[in-house]
């Protein structure tokens, strides 16, 4: 097993033993390590390992499952644009593709800085707004692509000027 | 612990109070639909202009009228007057309607898209909108009427009479048999009868369980989650009675991790629930028992398949078991279990209060009840509509949601969810009915109805779903993993105008195979949307293939749709390091 960080395994170990829901499982430890780090290293899937009495092998089967959980740390914003039906055909791939246009980026992702990071969601519950946007986990519904582009460059520059202060 | 009729006398004083005393109440509709719309910067604006203004009033974050082509639609109830309800509110906005309304001003009725209660002038009746008069609201009787963070207004409208009605005056078996008397069908897609169903659950004590199915994966549909954030309360207790029916000791409601909205109205009515006595040890003073807690899965659309979600309740990868062994003899940690979609539920509590007979007087004969349908794309008025059973889809699409915006004629309706059909206009005479859809060759699905118009292109609706389909492959049988990426590359090839000669004949006999061979319905049903196409659509397909044109130009823009990670872990671990191959 791997020496990770002592302080990143003690919130991951605090995480874990505080779930409120009576029944604990892996997937329930892996969504609470998750929800207090933003992703998933090593040590958070050793560490969900030992608490549920499974095998590293088993828990990263399920981590590796479901598509929600990151492997690398999160950017400092998430962006997220549904791909349904309903957003494709009112024009969800022009936004992607102005997406990656503003972020030089060729596929979802994070940008070469880690600042930000583009995810394709399968659909975003509010079909009855498409195309639908999410924004650091608040929705953005009727969106244009020149709004979308609008909001990445407000966060580009807000991170920029984070950076540079 | 208080009985029920305690309960319900609190709780109609609390309503009188708020429905008739002198405080306004402001109610917002903040579901998913609100949200997207800026519902809660509403919200910050109407609370800020009441404290500056130093104006008492309750605001509540309510869920979905229906209306949300409306969203956000700010509800204002002053004292003694009407509810008038704003529509398509901005934050900007908001406070100079509220404070005009509530200071005695002129209410600025351009605004109000209708009133309930006292004649507004110059404002339509609510109940006369197309989206509201045409409803038949059970499962959602208590959207945007109520907030979901308050069981007493539930209670106040009638919510838990009939958990009292079971508990105190039927046996077990008489719950079940009101379920059979009232015709309901599952709506998780399947239409298996809800009451037949809760008579399989195996005899003998606890543990057996009770799991309610809120994956909604299904792109174009979110009415479960809708009912959650409207009305959590009538999906508990609708549970519970499932509980009560069964001899049930457990409950889990599953939902997808990142739906924070349902996720924590469902938390907040549970923990209410058990506040006030009704979960938990000896319900409203009977002998009977009932827990219930949230069970969150990860983004995985094949943990809506219902031995899948059993593997996600127990931690594991939502993959499909083998059947038989049923649910109902062997579910979740090998307990008997018995599993519906939350709109299933949440129908229980009025069919056990007013019997099934009421319940199958709405809808049709062999298909009683209400169905919910999500109606989004090309339409003026995208709505979450409850009507009866058998009302004609042209009727929703046209009536309800006011036909297309672009006035053009419809194309297509894409029916049932992404394993479900893209139909052509001759869909809108049929009726919303599992046994009409099917005798249709269609499927109704969990009610998510998109509208295309003639300027969309049949085959990149295709290409989407196919991408979705692969995309969720769980991977587990071959079938499934391979022929939906298979089918995904040679829809791809046809939208790119590069078919190969054979792929139509190919895709067929890759479909058909996956038809009879998939473990479970994703692959069994994953050629669906892809045929009806081919079938509906053929000259959208002859343009793409014979001619290297799309008529549409929709197929220039390139898809970027995700890869599938799970059917194909290479790609997943590229970013991670390697994990350590280790055996307890």
């Amino acid at each position: 097993m791997t020496d990770g960080n002592g302080a990143l395994r003690d919130r991951v170990r605090t995480a874990i033993s505080s779930q409120g829901q009576p029944t604990v499982t892996v997937l329930s430890s892996l969504h609470a390590a998750h929800d207090e780090l933003g992703y998933l290293p090593d040590a958070a899937i050793e560490e969900v390992a030992a608490y549920t009495e499974a095998t590293i092998n088993d828990v990263w089967g399920v981590a590796s499952f479901y598509t929600n959980f990151r492997f690398t740390p999160p950017a400092e914003h998430a962006l997220e644009v549904c791909w349904g039906p309903t957003c494709h055909i009112l024009g969800a791939a022009r936004i992607k593709r102005r997406c990656l246009e503003v972020l030089e980026l060729t596929d979802e992702g994070n940008t070469a800085d880690g600042r930000l990071s583009l995810k394709y969601n399968t659909c975003l519950g509010a079909c009855s707004q498409a195309p639908v946007v999410s924004i650091d986990h608040r929705l953005h519904g009727r969106v244009t692509p020149e709004e979308m582009q609008r909001h990445v460059e407000r966060l580009l520059d807000g991170a920029a000027a984070r950076q540079d202060g | 612990m208080p009985e029920y009729r305690d309960l319900k006398a609190e709780a109609d004083r609390r309503w009188e109070e708020l429905t008739q005393g002198s405080r306004p109440w402001i109610r917002v509709g903040a579901a998913m639909c609100g949200q997207a719309s800026g519902a809660l910067d509403v919200i910050d604006a109407i609370r800020s202009e009441l404290g500056r203004t130093g104006t008492d009033a309750r605001v509540d974050s309510v869920g979905c009228i229906g209306l949300c082509y409306a969203e956000p639609i700010v509800d204002v109830l002053s004292p003694g007057g009407s509810r008038l309800f704003f529509g398509n509110v901005s934050p900007d906005e908001a406070p100079h309607l509220v404070g005009s309304v509530l200071n005695g001003g002129r209410a600025p009725v351009d605004k109000a898209i209708g009133y309930l209660g006292p004649r507004v002038a110059g404002v339509p009746d609510l109940a006369t909108l197309p989206g509201i008069g045409s409803q038949e609201k059970i499962a959602l009787r208590n959207a945007g009427n109520i907030a979901p963070d308050d069981i007493y207004q539930y209670i106040a409208n009638g919510g838990y009479a009939g958990l009292a009605k079971a508990l105190n005056e039927m046996e077990p078996e008489g719950v079940v048999d009101e379920m059979k008397a009232s015709g309901l069908r599952g709506r998780g897609g399947a239409g298996f009868p809800t009451g037949v169903k809760w008579s399989f659950m195996a005899r003998g004590g606890p543990p057996k369980y009770i799991l309610c199915n809120c994956e909604e994966g299904d792109p174009g549909a979110y009415n479960d989650k809708g009912i959650l954030e409207s009305d959590p309360y009538t999906l508990i207790e609708g549970m519970t009675l499932a509980g009560y029916a069964t001899n049930a000791s457990n409950g889990f409601v599953f939902i997808r991790h990142g739906h924070d909205g349902p996720i924590s109205r469902t938390e907040r009515a549970i923990e209410q629930a058990y506040e006030v006595g009704l979960l938990g040890r000896s319900i409203l003073d009977s002998d009977f028992s009932f827990d219930i807690e949230i069970s969150l899965t990860g983004e995985s659309y094949v943990a809506g398949e219902e031995t899948a979600l059993m593997e996600s309740i127990e931690g594991k990868r939502s993959m499909p078991r083998f059947k038989p062994p049923f649910p109902a003899a062997f579910g979740v940690w090998g307990k008997p279990s018995t599993i519906n979609n939350v709109k299933s539920f949440s129908y229980a509590p009025e069919i056990v209060s007013r019997g099934g007979d009421w319940f199958s007087s709405v809808g049709r004969e062999n298909c009683t009840g209400t169905a919910i349908v999500c109606l989004s794309g090309d339409v003026k008025r995208p709505g979450m509509y409850e009507v009866p059973m058998g009302t004609r889809m042209g009727d929703v699409v046209e009536e309800i949601g006011g036909g297309t915006p672009s006035g053009r004629p419809v194309k297509m309706i894409q029916l049932g969810g992404p394993l479900g059909h893209i139909l052509g206009a001759d869909s809108l005479d049929y009726g919303l009915d599992f046994d009409e859809m099917r005798e249709h060759g269609a499927m109704l699905g969990s009610g998510g109805v998109i509208v295309g118009d003639d300027s969309r292109c049949a085959v990149d609706m295709a290409r989407v779903l196919v991408a979705f389909c692969q995309y969720e492959s769980c991977g587990k049988c071959f079938p499934c993993r391979l022929g939906m990426t298979q089918l995904l590359e040679m829809i791809e090839r046809i939208a790119d105008r590069q078919a190969a000669p054979g792929d139509v004949d190919l895709m067929n006999r890759v479909g058909s195979t996956m038809e009879s061979s998939s473990l479970c319905f994703h692959g069994q049903l994953g050629y669906n949307p892809l045929r009806s196409a081919l079938v509906n659509f053929p000259d959208d397909f002859r343009a793409h293939i014979e001619e290297g044109r799309c008529p549409y130009g929709d197929c220039e823009e390139p898809l970027l749709a995700p890869r599938n990670t799970r059917a194909f872990a290479e790609e997943h671990r590229a970013g991670a390091a390697p994990v350590q191959v280790l055996t307890r």
